[in-house]
């Protein structure tokens, strides 16, 4: 089902970082300019608000000019802007992405099996196309006539050609693909402007990116602690005029006079209380997570897809290519009867020289790799004869002078032993029995010299390969609280065996397509969210039913419509990374809001102070950070608020560090991080900026 | 160090009643067998006592008796010098029968009228009385609607308020009541229905003793944590509160239902760990309250402190600094809001600490009911902020919190808030403040406080400022209101919102809410929000008092 598998690592590593480069902030900066625009920042509740009091704030700096006046509008504005810059950064990525991929879709024509010629924009659903070697597919369809290979690297930056060919699971063809080789009809299952690199253009441009539920959620709260700070703020004025009639000798400061707080202190609060830091980042957080997928080649159709993922309870995981290697390996020669273990190695080799299925390759390899004997080239030995495997013999071979082998299932073998007047023992049928036992696949080796009854030499273990780092991944999938379940066509003690060697939790054995819906009803009643992957028509269902459903590229139309991610590598092991991605998104976005709420503290320690010891020179005591002036303390507020931002837009596009854990131990983690830090930054942060702001004249 | 010792052997009492306690609410509450005469009142009422009420319905059933309650009680303050034992008392004036009335049906009891001479002891039984008995089971009524909606399955509905608001009342705060207003009565506490005597004193002068239904009044006004005093001295006036021990046991009543409904809930969820976890985040931030109040009162600052050796202007001799600091904390941990010394005489900052105690919301361990669903929803915010934190939906007790429960949670969260500073914003716009006794940040506290104890249901009153005007009855009668039934009305639909999820069952990836690190992000919580949200307009009132 899978080809370019085999070789993937599959050790445990974890969510690897996206980078930030310099040269994007420069890039990103017309648009961040261009999202001053109220009309677009409402959606941003947070930052629209710090428009609405740059706005003021600039209108009475041009009333009543003040060097204060205008370096707190200034640097109020560069807090908006630092917000917009932080999500245009993240959304340059897409649309580099985007670029190439509306260059793949440029000037196709389609050539119509009638012979009619029309550009690929104008076809219809269910139109027939013709495309020979060198040409462009023009549409997303599936191959209903021929074989060709296909260079898919336009979508998938994969430079291999694959095959595509009719029937089967391997018949979905994409437009903008080319074909490279052969000739073949595909039948149109795109609306026009609806393919697939419609989509994928849509999706890494963001354009049409819509909030998911965690998001609104937070959103929500980010607005109540708005609302909040705008009250706590706005009714401070009466009691700061109240409180200066009482301390009518005191002198006014840039924050305080007889009106009570000057507008642009009062702006500065509240900008700097309300959480602009998050607010800022809430949506490149977004666009970046969507990226990542992007970037480990996975398509998600929608936002909510990608927070599901990380919301997973259990793992559905297809055994063959995901868990195991593609095929069953030769594991072990076991010898019977007194034979050594190299006369059985030997046997078994030359009986798999002409071989070409994977199993008869592994026998070669691993008589070759255990026991050095090379193999030889069937084409340079004389008078040898291979006997193909056929289903009626259930056996194959081959005839050397004097000396005759045979190799396939143990009644087989058994049976041609006893008809050349051999008597197998007790002890081949005993070892066949605990190979079959341990879930592996017991082949029978058997010689026969001229003029001597044939025997038996021993038995090839083959079994499934699990692929190496499986069982860590597995451990750490437990320690992240989620359930993997195998899914197996096999019978059910051979599944056992495999699911114990893996280390899965549970498996699925002799599955149908029903069988996997089932599963994934049951375990949703149980209010579990489930993710699989799958590639044919008929895990379609599967698919859909599924909260994360990760439909192969490789796959058919049907499975790529019923997911909502589309893996373009192919990769059923990704569905790990795809589930860290997730979580990853969600725990950016926790970590960042208790950074921003924890930033509080320290603001008011400099803000308080600054505002009214002129008043209550008690009040100074507050003043723990012994800042130079009022104004001086609020600037600093204002410069560090602003600051923060860019300094986290690398940490937004890339992510916290995730390392697979339990959830006491990510949250102690992440509460030490970014609340810990969330309170002491900025006292550090904020002392710096007034130990230089200090020396600004008028200060 | 008999103030150490009385805070300790309280807390003792408390553990040890938690369990018992807690269970027999636990069965009050989830029982199915009515005794005769709660099948009297459903047959009296009209109630089906099986049908179970979705969270609209049982929010307009809460609303509906409340809306009754207050009618009745305004009705019966402005005609009591129609009606028996009136003591010769004028009926009350249109603004302060309404202010009383909002304040007695929402648990608050703020009193802007001085008791004894102005209830006539029918009022005060019939009336008074009887709210503090059931506005404290509307109280728990709530809170126990929401532990149904977290412990149910798919459920569209969250039982019924007026069985719950029977069976609470009967067999919890009546039989309770009884009991301790006979110990009360013992202890020496005025019980009759006389209208008083006049003796000549020693010195020749005429002094009026007062009678009335004092002990069965004082015993639910500490139990159903009212605080609405018989006496415009409260709790120390030496009728109403008569030794230390009494003082001990009143403490202990206000404090048993509202430390042990964590139990309730931890019962109804089936994980009595996440009941402890609960009572854990009361309990801490509770200590620590008591313990900085009664050592910033006995190490208090201040000239007249300092000069006499304490700070024992507004405190009763009998009772000391410890017994009376602690009193303060604890009627302000949770809404009771009686009294038993002034909290305007407080130092500065001993004075900050009863108004912080209520702006925590009155969650620790709160008002009966109150707290318990007060904690819960700043329990929610915390899933939320730290479930992001796991990297997963947030969830607490395997019921999710999205947008429709963070919407919820949050608008409970602002109201209160928002109530405390618009109101104290416009009593200083206004120029009501200056019926504040002082000027400068003292004047400052005792408006704020004025609002914080009515928003919050608390009740009690820095005292030294006038309340009694038709603009401070309105607006504080107004704050009282909303800052009871709008929170209630959130309870209930969130409740709501959560019986009808499934629930998700608990994995190494759900975020453990029952472990000491989730414990002290709920304090964190608490206290970080309240610290920002406040912390401007204490700076200009007790802080800069303080710091001067």
């Amino acid at each position: 089902m899978t080809t370019p598998t085999l070789e993937k690592p599959t050790t445990p590593s974890p969510v690897r970082a996206g980078t930030l480069d310099p040269h994007q902030l420069r890039h990103s900066l017309p648009q961040a300019l261009a999202k001053l625009d109220p009309r677009t920042l409402w959606r941003n509740p947070v930052m629209l608000i710090v428009e609405v009091g740059a706005v003021f704030t600039t209108v009475l700096a041009v009333t009543d000019p003040s060097v204060f006046a205008w370096i707190i509008t200034v640097w109020l504005w560069l807090t908006v802007l630092f917000a917009n810059l932080a999500e245009a950064v993240a959304e340059g990525r897409g649309k580099a992405q985007a670029a190439t991929l509306r260059q793949a879709k440029q000037d196709m024509t389609a050539y119509l099996r009638d012979g009619r010629e029309i550009p690929a924009t104008q076809l219809k659903l269910g139109d027939v196309v013709v495309v020979e070697a060198g040409q462009i597919i023009p549409g997303d369809g599936d191959v209903i006539e021929g074989i060709a290979s296909v260079d898919e690297s336009a979508i998938t930056g994969e430079s291999a050609p694959v095959i595509r060919e009719s029937g089967g699971d391997r018949s979905a063809v994409t437009g903008g693909t080319r074909v490279l080789s052969d000739r073949i009809v595909v039948r149109i299952t795109q609306k026009p402007g609806e393919s697939f690199v419609d989509r994928m253009i849509a999706l890494v441009e963001g354009a049409n990116r819509q909030k998911t539920p965690n998001e609104i959620a937070l959103n929500i709260l980010l607005a109540a602690l708005t609302i909040i700070f705008l009250l706590s703020v706005v009714t401070l004025q009466p009691l700061a005029i109240f409180s200066k009639a009482f301390q009518a000798a005191a002198p006014d400061t840039v924050a305080l006079d007889a009106n009570g707080v000057t507008g642009i202190v009062l702006v500065s609060l509240i900008v700097c209380l309300i959480p602009t830091t998050i607010g800022a980042l809430l949506s490149a957080i977004g666009i970046a997570g969507m990226d990542r997928l992007v970037q480990r080649n996975v398509l998600a159709m929608s936002g909510r897809a990608v927070e599901a993922a990380g919301d997973v309870n259990t793992l559905l995981l297809d055994k063959t290519g995901t868990i195991t290697l593609g095929n069953r390996q030769a594991a072990e020669f076991v010898p019977v009867d007194g034979v050594t273990a190299a006369t059985l190695a030997e046997a078994a080799q030359l009986s798999s020289l002409a071989d070409e299925t994977p199993e008869g390759r592994s026998v070669v390899v691993l008589a070759k790799n255990d026991f050095g004997l090379r193999e030889s080239e069937p084409g340079l030995m004389p008078n040898v004869t291979f006997v193909p495997f056929t289903a009626q013999t259930r056996m194959s071979g081959v005839d050397l002078p004097g000396r005759q082998i045979r190799k396939g299932a143990a009644s087989a073998v058994m049976k041609w032993v006893r008809q050349n007047g051999g008597h197998p023992t007790e002890e081949a049928g005993e070892i066949v029995d605990t190979v079959s036992g341990t879930g592996g696949t017991p082949l029978v080796v058997a010689e026969q010299l001229d003029g001597q009854p044939a025997r038996a030499l021993g038995v090839i273990h083959l079994k499934d390969v699990v692929k190496a780092g499986m069982r860590e991944r597995f451990d750490e999938m437990r320690r992240m609280g989620i359930r993997t379940v195998m899914i197996t066509g096999d019978n059910p003690r051979t599944a056992k065996a495999i699911a114990d060697e893996a280390g899965v939790d549970d498996f699925l054995a002799e599955a149908t397509p029903e069988d996997k819906l089932a599963y994934i009803r049951r375990e949703q009643e149980g209010g579990r969210l489930v993710a699989m992957t799958g590639d044919g028509t008929n895990d379609a269902p599967a698919l859909a039913q599924a909260d994360v459903g990760v439909a192969m590229n490789t796959g058919t139309s049907a499975a790529k419509e019923a997911g909502n991610m589309v893996d373009l590598d192919s990769d059923p092991t990704k569905l790990i990374e795809i589930v860290e991605i997730g979580k990853q998104l969600l725990i950016t976005r926790g970590a960042l809001t208790t950074f921003s709420i924890t930033n509080d503290i320290a603001k008011y320690f400099a803000i308080i102070p600054a505002m009214f010891a002129a008043v209550y020179p008690g009040l100074d005591t507050l003043n723990v950070m012994r800042l130079h002036s009022p104004g001086s303390a609020i600037l600093s507020a204002v410069i560090f608020n602003a600051l923060v931002i860019v300094a986290l837009i690398p940490l937004a596009l890339r992510g916290v560090r995730y390392t697979p854990a339990g959830a006491s131990s990510l949250l102690r983690r992440n509460l030490l991080i970014y609340g810990l830090g969330g309170v002491i930054a900025p006292f550090l942060g904020i002392k710096l900026i007034d130990l230089l702001v200090q020396f600004i004249p008028g200060i | 160090m008999a103030g150490w010792l009385f805070v300790i052997t309280l807390v003792l009492a408390l553990v040890a009643v938690y369990k018992p306690f807690g269970d027999y609410l636990y069965r009050v509450v989830s029982g199915t067998r009515d005794n005769v005469v709660e099948r009297g009142v459903y047959r009296l009422v009209g109630v089906d006592r099986n049908a179970a009420q979705t969270w609209g319905v049982y929010a307009r059933s809460v609303l509906a008796f409340s809306a009754v309650s207050i009618l009745f009680l305004y009705a019966f303050l402005r005609l009591q010098d129609k009606l028996w034992l009136s003591l010769g008392f004028d009926p009350l004036p249109g603004h302060l029968a309404w202010n009383t009335a909002v304040s007695f049906t929402t648990n608050t009891n703020w009193q802007a009228y001085s008791g004894e001479s102005t209830m006539g002891h029918l009022v005060q039984m019939a009336g008074l009385a009887v709210q503090n008995f059931v506005s404290a089971s509307v109280g728990i009524a709530v809170a126990v609607a929401l532990v149904r909606g977290f412990a149910a399955r798919k459920s569209a509905t969250l039982g019924n308020f007026w069985v719950d608001l029977t069976r609470i009342t009967l067999r919890v705060l009546l039989p309770v009541a009884v009991v301790f207003a006979v110990i009360f009565m013992a202890a020496g506490m005025v019980q009759n229905l006389s209208g008083g005597v006049d003796v000549t004193t020693l010195t020749g002068a005429t002094q009026h003793i007062t009678g009335g239904p004092v002990a069965s009044q004082e015993v639910i006004k500490e139990l159903g944590t009212n605080g609405g005093g018989f006496y415009n001295v409260n709790a120390a006036h030496p009728f109403e509160n008569p030794a230390t021990w009494t003082n001990w046991i009143q403490l202990f009543l206000i404090l048993l239902i509202p430390f042990s409904l964590p139990r309730v809930f931890g019962r109804m969820v089936g994980q009595n760990r996440q009941g402890y976890a609960i009572a854990a985040v009361m309990a801490i931030l509770a200590v620590a309250s008591v313990a900085l109040t009664i050592g910033l009162e006995v190490h208090g600052a201040g000239t007249v402190p300092q000069a006499v050796g304490a700070a024992m202007e507004g405190k009763e001799t009998r009772f000391g600094i410890p017994n009376s600091a602690a009193y303060a904390a604890i009627t302000t941990l949770t809404s009771t809001g009686s009294v038993n010394s002034f909290h305007d005489s407080y130092t500065a900052l001993g004075g900050m600490m009863p108004m912080i105690n209520m702006m925590l919301g009155e969650v620790a361990p709160g008002g009966v009911g109150a707290g318990l669903y007060g904690l819960l929803i700043l329990a929610v915010i915390t899933v939320f902020v730290a479930g992001l934190m796991v990297g997963r939906t947030p969830e607490y007790l395997g019921k999710k919190i999205g947008a429709r429960e963070m919407k919820i949670a949050s608008s409970y969260f602002l109201i209160t808030p928002a109530l405390v500073l618009i109101g104290t914003a416009a009593a200083f716009a206004t120029g009501n403040n200056a019926t504040a006794l002082n000027v400068g940040p003292h004047g400052l506290s005792e408006v704020l406080y004025a609002f914080t104890s009515a928003s919050n249901n608390n009740g009690s009153a820095f005292a030294g400022i006038t309340v009694n005007t038709p603009w401070w009855d309105t607006a504080l009668g107004l704050a009282m209101l909303l800052g009871r039934f709008l929170p209630i009305v959130l309870v209930l639909a969130l409740a709501g919102s959560l019986a009808r999820q499934k629930v998700t069952p608990e994995s190494e990836g759900t975020l453990p809410t029952h472990q000491p690190l989730f414990v002290g992000m709920v304090v964190g919580v608490t206290v970080v929000l309240v610290a920002l949200t406040f912390l401007p307009a204490l700076a200009l009132g007790p802080i800069a008092e303080g710091l001067s």
